[in-house]
Order: structure tokens, then C-alpha cells, then sequence
């Protein structure tokens, strides 16, 4: 009995001391939300609101997709609609060329990583690079984010700090975070510099006024979108909230929910394109639409990307980003990938003990344990269901329906007690490797409760 | 006020000590209390592991076992909050509405809420750490789940507090899940295994002898920890210190 996922949480568990090290580092972020958000008393309805504007506006995308569309060309800048990652890819990769830009630059975006936009780009011979430090570590070990928020949390700072000595030219040996945090700004600035287009994501897009909103810590995004003429923003059709009124509820639950911060240190509106420049904007579908029309899953699309159901997961601290199969780990990843493609991505649905944390920090109150019980039961009707789960469950069905079976079985059950040991903790035995086996009683309830001694 | 005892599987199988103990809790505390013959299981572990249609037939039984009763009392949190939750959707083919999920009540939860007592008889010498179960927490609301910004309170703790001689902790990261999960403690040991071991160390850390709570599973999971790393700690039932001396 084991998965993609179960089987690479075993290899992430075989360094304690690293995997003791992610569970410690994730959960701190965990802490330090929960400190934060008790400091806003109105934080609950806070979570409500967000939830029913989240509703609200995934119920009226036509209206207000459209409003964003007509102000924000009011407001100078080009809209293009993408309907799916070829199309997004293929729309970004026009603008470039079509304006000769072979150096391009950009922040961090969970949309491009969808999408494989970095790959797409580098391959039509474009000159890509990530700005935000993370991303920019990753693309420099030509690996995949571990998490939405803080994408190179798993690599600590010695791989960094080999890594700058061959990119860099830092001294070897020197893994001081100020000093690789200061080269890597000083090898960023270049690339600024040279930059001839600029690419964000978006937090949000505001209806109302055409705005959009990137939130980041670094202030990277700025600096690359404040130095070329030319600049791009893409974002996921669900980004779009009505006015700055509903705005404003989910900045105030944006980061305290993410990295317990009050706000991220950036919170950038960019609604028109710079004096003597170009601002491209791009709204992509990419299977989301598909997603409005399912009931039971359809509160996927209220999520702000913020992280806090990886922070709380358990299981995620445990086990790492890359033990699951799709581009985006823990809870959220897990429904989002069935969503994307169940054959492909329903090693993940294992991966949770079903504990709800992730529904109770959610700030848009996506339910997400509540979605994962529901594929689960999807995966025998596609054809995926573990089998040994699906005979341990005909097995237990049979037994259970024959309460005669079931006394047998229990009056029998404490001769395993007495087995050999060789005979239980074999390598079959997955419950056997982590623990001792509960031991039966001698006489169940139901017996004693026949024998009058139950009183 | 008659109520019916529900014993779940592996309460009835490994731990029939804390069907008793409820048994005689719940009449110490003068309910009418009742085990109709011949239960077995209510069918989360097959619905949890994706089988919900497994479930049905046990679900039919359940609801036919318990009709006659106005209350439905158990000593597994995980397992009343399944019939609570579900059922009503296992049964939506019925000709007629469940009947249990309205009535049924996890034993701490049914003496906290609807017998009230102001004392109990029981003493327990001992420094327990609680240990608040997801399910409990979360879906039956045993206690504040540490995710939200609500007033702190714990079902159990009160209880707990009714019981002489004994000092009550809570360990840090209080409500963070024990990593049983069913089969997912199975499917996925390395992982479970893991989060079993910090929740017990955690447990250890507050100095307490035992671990106790509301949910067996839980403290069976643990307890397999704790035997196979010989670890200096304890699990016992919450009912099994509220019936103490019983």
C-alpha cells in the first residue's frame, strides 16, 4: 500500500535532522499567523467576508472580468484573454517579440509556473530571469518551487552559498546571509538594468478601476517593473474582486495568513502604463472556468495563494514540496490537481490524515479537507483506487455486516497477540514499522456484555 | 431519557475497559443508558479510505440498532462525528431520514453538554496531558481549535476538572493532528509514524504521565509509538479517568 507520495515522504523522512528542520521552519510560520491574527478581533468575519466576496465574484465573472477589461483599457493598457496555457505562453511570447526584447525579467508568478512559461520563452530563444531571491535560487539550480509563498524554503544556506561561488563569484566558504543576499542584489541589479520587458503575476485585479495588485516582500517586482518600457501581468481569471473596498479585506488577510506579517512589505497598484511605455495585461482561464461549474469543488477558486494550509499541514511539513506529484504541494495543490488532471495527480489524494487544520486557517475558507474526502471517493469510479485499500474495505464491509463474523473474529483476535514476532513485523506490515501492534483484548465488549459482566 | 451506548470496533476489540467504564459513568450520573446487542463498526475507516459505499449497509444497520433510543452516546469522537456528518448523506437512498445523526453526542460531549454535572466521585493522582483530537476539535468542537481567533475553551479540560487530585496540561501545539488517520496511518507509516512520535514527544514535554483524551484511535496510534520507542508515558480513555474508582 503506498503512493508517488508515500513513497517519496519515506526518502524525505530518512533525514531527520532536515526533515525535523522543514517541519520547525513551516510551523513557525504557522505560529506566527496564529500570533497575528489574534491581534485583529474582527478576524473571523474577516475570513467570512472574504469567503462571500470569493462567492460573489467567482459567480459573477462575466460581469466583472468585463468591467476590469473596459476600465483597465480606459486606463491605456491592452487586455488579452488567454484561455489556456498555449495561449497565455503564445500571447506573452508575441509581445516580446513583436517589441525585438530578448532580456526579460520577472517576478514570481505560481500562473507562469502553470503554465511553463520560463521553458516556452527560454526556448524561443528569450532571455529569462527570475527576480524575486527564491525563484531566482531555484532557476539558478534549474529546480522547481517547494512552496507557493516561500518557493527555496527546503535548500539551506550552504547550497546557497556553493551556488553563489560559481554564479556569483562569492568566496567559497562564505555563507553568511547578508553577504550572499548582498551579491545576489548586486547580480540582480545588472540584470535590471539590461532588462528590456518586465513580467508580474497579480494578487488581485480590481473590477472597478482596472487596477492590479502584487504584493511581495522583496520590492524585486517594483524594481523590474520601473526600469523598461514595457511591461506584462498576467493572472488567473479567479484574481478579480469588485472594488477596493473588497480589495481591502483580502490585503489585511493576505499575509497575516501567509507569513504572519501585518501586510507584505510591497503592496503595488499598477493601473496605467508608464509616461512613454506599454502595459500588457493578460487574463487567463486555463481550466478555471471548467472548475465554476463544479459544485463540490468550486470554492478552489477562492483561494489567495497565501500558503497557510502548507504552513499548518502535517503532513506537507513532513514530507516536503516535492513528495507531491503536482506543481502546487500540500492541501490546495492535492484539489487543484485533481482538478487539473485526476489520472494524473490522484497519488497526492493520500497525502492527508484528514485533520482539517487547512480549512480552519484558509482566509477564504476554501474546504479543503471536506474536497479531499470527496475525491477519495471518487478514485475507485476512475479507476485509480488503491487495491489493497479497496480489499482491506471489502473485507471490513463483509465482517461488519455479520455481527456473528465479527464476535468470531474478535474471540479469535487475541491469538495475535501471541504470534511470533517474526510473523507480524514482517516487511509487509506497514503499521509494524513505526509501531507495536495494539494487542486485543481477551474478551470483547459485546462478549462481556453478554455475560452479564458489564455493569 | 433513554441512551444508547455505542462501542465502536476497536473499542469493542482492543479496548472494552473503556466501554465499560462509560457504561458505568453514564449511570453513575443516573442516565438510562442501554448497549443494544451485537454492534460492530459505523463504517468510517472504509468511507475515510474512499470506499463511502462500503459504509451504507452499516449505516442502514446503525440507524435500524439505535431506533428506539432518544440519544445515541459513544466513546470516540472520530467515530460519533462520522455518523453525524455522513449519514445523512449515506442514507439520502432511504425511504426514510436518518435518524442517528440528529441524536448522537461523543460521551464527553453528551455529559458536558446535556447531563451538566456539577461534581463527580472520581480521583485520579496523576498529571494528564490532553489530547485534542482533530475530529474532536475540529468537527465536534471539544474545544477552540488553535487556527481560530475565538475565546478559549475545552470540553475535556472541564470535565477533567471535576475529578479530585488531578493537574491538567495541554501540550505545545496543542490540537496538531497525532497522524492516526486510519489507513492513512498504513499507507502513509513514514509520515504517520513521524507526526506519532512529535505528539508524543510533546506530550512528554509537559512532564505528564498520561495522555489522555476522547479519541482510542488516536491514543492506539500512540500508544504503538510509545511501546515500540519504550517511551516513559502513558495512554488512557478520558472516560476511564472520569470513571475512576468506579
Amino acid at each position: 500500500m503506498s503512493t508517488k507520495h508515500s513513497k517519496a515522504a519515506e526518502k524525505f523522512q530518512e533525514n531527520k535532522e532536515l526533515a525535523g528542520w522543514h517541519d520547525q521552519t513551516l510551523w513557525m510560520m504557522r505560529a506566527k499567523r496564529d500570533k497575528i491574527s489574534r491581534e485583529v478581533p474582527e478576524w473571523e468575519q474577516l475570513r467570512d467576508m472574504a469567503s462571500a466576496i470569493k462567492m460573489y465574484s467567482n459567480s459573477h465573472l462575466d460581469l466583472l472580468l468585463q468591467e476590469f477589461e473596459k476600465n483597465a483599457q480606459a486606463n491605456g493598457a491592452h487586455v488579452y484573454w488567454a484561455k489556456d496555457a498555449d495561449e497565455y505562453c503564445s500571447i506573452i511570447y508575441n509581445i516580446l517579440h513583436g517589441h525585438n526584447v530578448h532580456r526579460f525579467i520577472k517576478s514570481k508568478s505560481m500562473l507562469a509556473e502553470e503554465c511553463g512559461l520560463n521553458e516556452y520563452l527560454i526556448q524561443k530563444g528569450i532571455d529569462v530571469v527570475e527576480s524575486d531571491l527564491g525563484e531566482r535560487i531555484l532557476q539558478l539550480m534549474h529546480k522547481k518551487p517547494s512552496h507557493i509563498v516561500v518557493p527555496a524554503i527546503h535548500i539551506k544556506k550552504e547550497e546557497i552559498g556553493e551556488l553563489f561561488v560559481k554564479e556569483m563569484g562569492t568566496e567559497p566558504g562564505n555563507n553568511d546571509q547578508t553577504y550572499l543576499t548582498h551579491a545576489a542584489r548586486k547580480n540582480l541589479r545588472h540584470k535590471f538594468i539590461e532588462a528590456e520587458a518586465a513580467m508580474t503575476g497579480a494578487n488581485f485585479a480590481v473590477a472597478s478601476t482596472g487596477e492590479f495588485v502584487v504584493c511581495t516582500n522583496e520590492g524585486n517586482a517594483d524594481m523590474g517593473t520601473s526600469q523598461p518600457k514595457l511591461q506584462i501581468a498576467a493572472f488567473g481569471l479567479e484574481k478579480i474582486v469588485p472594488d477596493r473596498e473588497a480589495l481591502g479585506v483580502f490585503t489585511r488577510l493576505l499575509a497575516r495568513s501567509g507569513t504572519g506579517q501585518p501586510i507584505t512589505t510591497y503592496t503595488s497598484h499598477y493601473r496605467k502604463p508608464r509616461k512613454g511605455g506599454e502595459l500588457h495585461i493578460i487574463i487567463v482561464d486555463n481550466g478555471r472556468s471548467n472548475i465554476l461549474a463544479d459544485q463540490e469543488h468550486v470554492k478552489t477558486l477562492n483561494c489567495l495563494r497565501c500558503g497557510a494550509c502548507m504552513n499548518t499541514c502535517p503532513v506537507y511539513r513532513r514530507s516536503g514540496g516535492y513528495s507531491y506529484t503536482y506543481f502546487i504541494p500540500g492541501p490546495i495543490g492535492i484539489n487543484l490537481g485533481m482538478l487539473k488532471a485526476p489520472l494524473h495527480y490522484y497519488d497526492n489524494v493520500s497525502a492527508c490524515s484528514l485533520c482539517y487544520s487547512c480549512q480552519n486557517v484558509c482566509p477564504a475558507k476554501v474546504d479543503l479537507a471536506d474536497q479531499i474526502y470527496r475525491w477519495r471517493q471518487k478514485l475507485d469510479g476512475l479507476g485509480v483506487a488503491s487495491s489493497s485499500k479497496r480489499l482491506m474495505s471489502g473485507g471490513m464491509k463483509v465482517l461488519m455486516e455479520h455481527p456473528s463474523l465479527f464476535n468470531l473474529a474478535l474471540a479469535r483476535a487475541s491469538w495475535v497477540n501471541s504470534f511470533p514476532r517474526s510473523l507480524v513485523y514482517n516487511g509487509l506490515n506497514d503499521w509494524g514499522k513505526e509501531h507495536e501492534m495494539p494487542q486485543f483484548a481477551k474478551e470483547s465488549f459485546n462478549e462481556m456484555w453478554k455475560k452479564g459482566k458489564v455493569k | 431519557m433513554k441512551v444508547g451506548l455505542f462501542i465502536p470496533c476497536y473499542i469493542n476489540a482492543v479496548y472494552p475497559q473503556v466501554g465499560v467504564a462509560s457504561f458505568k459513568l453514564l449511570k453513575s450520573l443516573g442516565v438510562d443508558v442501554d448497549y443494544p446487542l451485537d454492534q460492530t463498526c459505523c463504517g468510517q475507516p472504509m468511507a475515510n479510505a474512499g470506499f463511502e459505499e462500503e459504509s451504507v449497509e452499516l449505516a442502514k444497520r446503525f440507524d435500524r440498532l439505535f431506533e428506539q433510543y432518544d440519544y445515541i452516546v459513544g466513546p470516540s469522537a472520530s467515530c460519533v462525528v462520522f455518523v453525524r456528518d455522513h449519514y445523512g448523506q449515506l442514507l439520502a437512498k432511504e425511504p426514510h431520514r436518518c435518524a442517528s445523526e440528529g441524536k448522537i453526542y461523543d460521551i464527553c460531549e453528551f455529559i458536558h453538554d446535556v447531563v451538566k454535572p456539577t461534581s463527580l466521585q472520581a480521583s485520579f493522582p496523576h498529571k494528564v496531558s490532553i489530547q485534542n483530537s482533530c475530529h474532536g476539535v475540529r468537527l465536534m468542537h471539544l474545544s477552540s481549535p488553535s487556527e481560530l481567533n475565538i475565546p478559549y475553551y475545552n470540553k475535556l479540560r472541564d470535565l477533567l476538572s471535576l475529578v479530585k487530585d488531578i493537574e491538567v496540561v495541554e501540550p505545545e501545539r496543542p490540537d496538531e493532528c497525532c497522524g492516526f488517520g486510519g489507513m492513512f496511518a498504513v499507507e502513509e507509516h513514514a509520515v504517520s509514524g513521524q507526526m506519532g512520535r512529535d505528539k508524543v514527544k510533546r506530550h512528554m514535554d509537559t512532564g505528564a504521565e498520561y495522555i489522555v483524551g476522547a479519541d482510542g484511535s488516536c491514543l492506539m496510534h500512540q500508544n504503538g509509538i510509545i511501546a515500540r520507542e519504550k517511551l516513559p508515558i502513558k495512554t488512557i480513555h478520558i472516560v476511564e479517568v472520569l470513571a475512576a474508582g468506579l
